[in-house]
């Protein structure tokens, strides 16, 4: 009750510190909170036809180096296929127009990311810009499914997984 | 009076008078939450109580319960070819369990002891009844800013675990086993949900009450004397750490 | 009642009574405390009330001050029925009494002057000044104005009861309530407590409950005594009154006898038996 400076002072402290755990656990941890890192950078979008469980914060990467970061998962509702906003930073600003933009699984557990396999243009990404040739999500689910279907001999089952192990998109000619 | 009320009828109509004496009492001090927190000076005393003076024992175990999660998580994922996917069961793991329970088990042996032996000891020496005799509801007084100061001090404190184990993983998996620590961090961030991190903190608040609100029953309901503050204490700890584990096994099922 | 000196003479010269025990029961469990107990404390009088150890004279404060309720019988504070009382009634009386502890009852986080000022701040909104004069004033008349930045652990036995003694004074009370003041005193100390009950109440006509077993010390200051024993009054008066009693109950404890109507011996069954007998314990 009465005043004591050195105690409040150590409230204050402990206080601080419990929010700034807090504050650390909800914003840094989850990829889909509030980010920290920097948003500088420029802007490209993907369209795919599924990207599995793709998240805000998954990141971006090429060669396995992680040059970015998903910014928004949408959908376009006109030819509906998903709209991945991504985030690249700044310094690799020498991406071929014509790379190729597919999700991935990190692991075999592991959460999905966009990887960009390289084109061989001369023109590059820019802001704004458009990844044209994607491949999606492999549902790793369908695939078990489809593998103990065929294992136990019964393949009318494939039935099952459709729509979700769709061939891949890729009008490419890589 | 509640004790030798408690011994005199049998055991489940004594549990369930005690449950109902907690439940009575825990309305009481909510009553007085308010009011209480027209003293603002004397709650921050009791969140330093119970939070600043039992910082260093979180955090230490923060970092050794962190250490050993990335020890077993590595051995465990390393069997099947994920060891990146360290950085997602420490943080899970922490988040979501060990971090809130660890943190309420700790807290009611640091935290919740002093808070039973402290009011326990002012009954003891008359001061509570002082207090009433002197027309103030030592429950406003006494013991709502100390619930407070527990419910305040709890998830800051499991908080900080959290933060502190993950360190502590993370130097153990990337430092010593050889984690990259790219993968760590990245896989965890893409994995762990929004949900995931207020599941801990639900869970956090909710053992912060629990606990608190033992540790001061018990306290006000000792038997007036140096035995019976003990045995108070001790009781205590019993009843919080079963209480909290209890709660976590129901909050675990309600989330899942 | 087994009243064998019977009390005050003239009841039309007495003052009023301020507090007014009848016919209380109460009792733990099975075991029986009180067996209706008549007992009266007049405005501005002493009153001491003495017996035994273990005759539940601590008890008795508590259903004073409303702490608990009679199993039979009405205990009333200035004409109205604690028991019956809602705690905002109660506590709205509790500020016209005062109550000194065995052990002073300091709260120990608090400094000296904070445990005086505690009521004051509890009750009165009242400015800084005003309050520290007040608050002075009653450390003053205990003799303990410069101790007023000791924290309780501080004090020796006397001090903290004196201190409680002003915090007990200090929203100026009508009646003053002391649990057992002179236990574990030195001489010193006691004389001190004895001079500043009798000042409180010639000073500020304080009606005072004095509860102890120390017959030379109530002796000296008591208006009116009662003795209690196995949860009755067994005799009151004054007590020059209980002094010159022939009874045996009331000699035994003014007089300090062994034994007596309270036995020596804790009943128990018949000696020679009980050690010739080896199975029983």
């Amino acid at each position: 009750m009465r005043p004591n400076r050195a105690l409040e002072i150590g409230t204050g402290l402990f206080v601080l510190l419990g929010f700034a755990a807090l504050f650390f656990l909800t914003t840094q941890l989850p990829g889909s909170g509030l980010s920290l890192g920097s948003e500088a950078g420029y802007r490209v979008t993907a369209k795919f036809d599924n990207v599995g469980d793709l998240k805000t914060g998954s990141p971006v990467s090429m060669a396995g180096v992680t040059i970015g970061r998903v910014q928004s998962v949408g959908f376009d509702p006109d030819d509906f296929r998903a709209v991945v906003t991504l985030r690249i930073d700044p310094q690799f600003d020498r991406i071929p127009e014509d790379s190729d933009a597919s999700i991935q699984t990190q692991g075999l557990l592991g959460g999905k990311y966009v990887g960009i396999g390289p084109g061989g243009s001369e023109t590059y990404l820019k802001d704004g810009g458009q990844i044209e040739f994607t491949q999606s999500a492999i549902v790793l689910e369908s695939l078990v499914n489809k593998f103990f279907a065929n294992f136990a001999g019964r393949g009318s089952d494939g039935d099952s997984s459709k729509g979700q192990a769709e061939e891949p998109a890729k009008e490419d000619a890589k | 009076m509640s004790v030798a009320g408690a011994a005199a009828d049998g055991l489940l109509v004594g549990a369930l008078r005690r449950i109902g004496a907690v439940a009575v009492f825990f309305f009481r001090i909510l009553a007085q939450c308010l009011p209480a927190l027209g003293r603002p000076r004397v709650v921050v005393h009791q969140v330093y109580n119970a939070g600043a003076r039992s910082l260093i024992i979180i955090m230490l175990c923060g970092l050794f319960v962190g250490m050993v999660l990335g020890l077993q998580g590595h051995d465990l994922l390393a069997r099947f070819g994920s060891e990146d996917a360290l950085g997602v069961a420490a943080a899970l793991g922490l988040l979501k369990e060990l971090g809130p329970v660890v943190g309420a088990l700790l807290f009611a042996g640091r935290a919740g002891t002093a808070l039973t032996s402290e009011i326990g000891l002012m009954k003891a020496t008359d001061q509570l009844t002082a207090m009433e005799i002197m027309a103030v509801d030592p429950v406003r007084l006494v013991v709502a800013p100390r619930f407070i100061g527990g419910l305040v001090a709890l998830p800051l404190l499991v908080a900080i675990f959290n933060v502190v184990g993950l360190f502590g993983a993370q130097l153990v998996g990337v430092q010593v086993m050889g984690v990259d620590a790219g993968a760590f961090w990245s896989q965890m961030q893409a994995a762990v949900e929004l949900d995931d991190v207020a599941e801990g903190i639900i869970k956090s608040v909710v053992f912060g009450a629990a606990c608190s609100l033992v540790a001061v029953y018990e306290g006000f309901h000792a038997a007036p004397t140096a035995e019976g503050v003990g045995l108070a204490t001790t009781r205590t700890v019993v009843t919080s750490s079963v209480l909290t584990l209890l709660l976590d096994y129901m909050l675990t099922a309600a989330f899942l | 009642m087994t009243a064998a000196v019977q009390g005050l003479p003239a009841a039309a010269a007495a003052p009023e009574v301020v507090v007014d025990v009848r016919g209380v029961h109460y009792g733990f469990g099975r075991r029986a405390i009180f067996a209706g107990l008549d007992i009266q404390a007049r405005r501005g009088r002493i009153t001491a009330i003495m017996g035994p150890s273990g005759t539940g004279k601590t008890t008795l404060l508590r259903l004073i001050t409303g702490q608990v309720a009679p199993r039979e019988g009405t205990v009333s504070v200035f004409g109205e029925d604690v028991a019956a009382m809602p705690q905002r009634e109660l506590f709205a009386l509790r500020r016209r009494m005062g109550m000194l502890f065995q052990n002073g009852a300091l709260l120990t986080d608090l400094s000296v002057f904070e445990n005086v000022a505690f009521p004051l701040r509890e009750h009165a909104r009242l400015p800084e000044s005003l309050l520290r004069n007040i608050v002075l004033t009653k450390l003053h008349a205990v003799g303990l104005r410069g101790a007023a930045n000791l924290m309780p652990a501080e004090l020796s036995g006397g001090m903290a009861r004196r201190v409680a003694l002003a915090r007990a004074i200090v929203m100026d009370p009508e009646i003053l309530i002391y649990d057992e003041p002179f236990v574990g005193l030195d001489p010193i100390s006691m004389g001190m407590i004895v001079r500043l009950i009798r000042r409180m109440n010639e000073a500020l006509g304080i009606t005072s409950i004095v509860v102890s077993h120390d017959v030379e010390e109530l002796g000296a200051i008591a208006h009116e005594s009662y003795l209690l024993s196995q949860g009755k009054v067994v005799a009151s008066g004054t007590p020059a009154e209980l002094r010159a009693s022939n009874l045996e109950v009331v000699r035994q404890f003014m007089e300090g006898i062994a034994d007596g109507p309270v036995p020596f011996h804790y009943p128990a069954p018949d000696y020679v038996a009980q050690l010739l007998d080896g199975s029983a314990r």
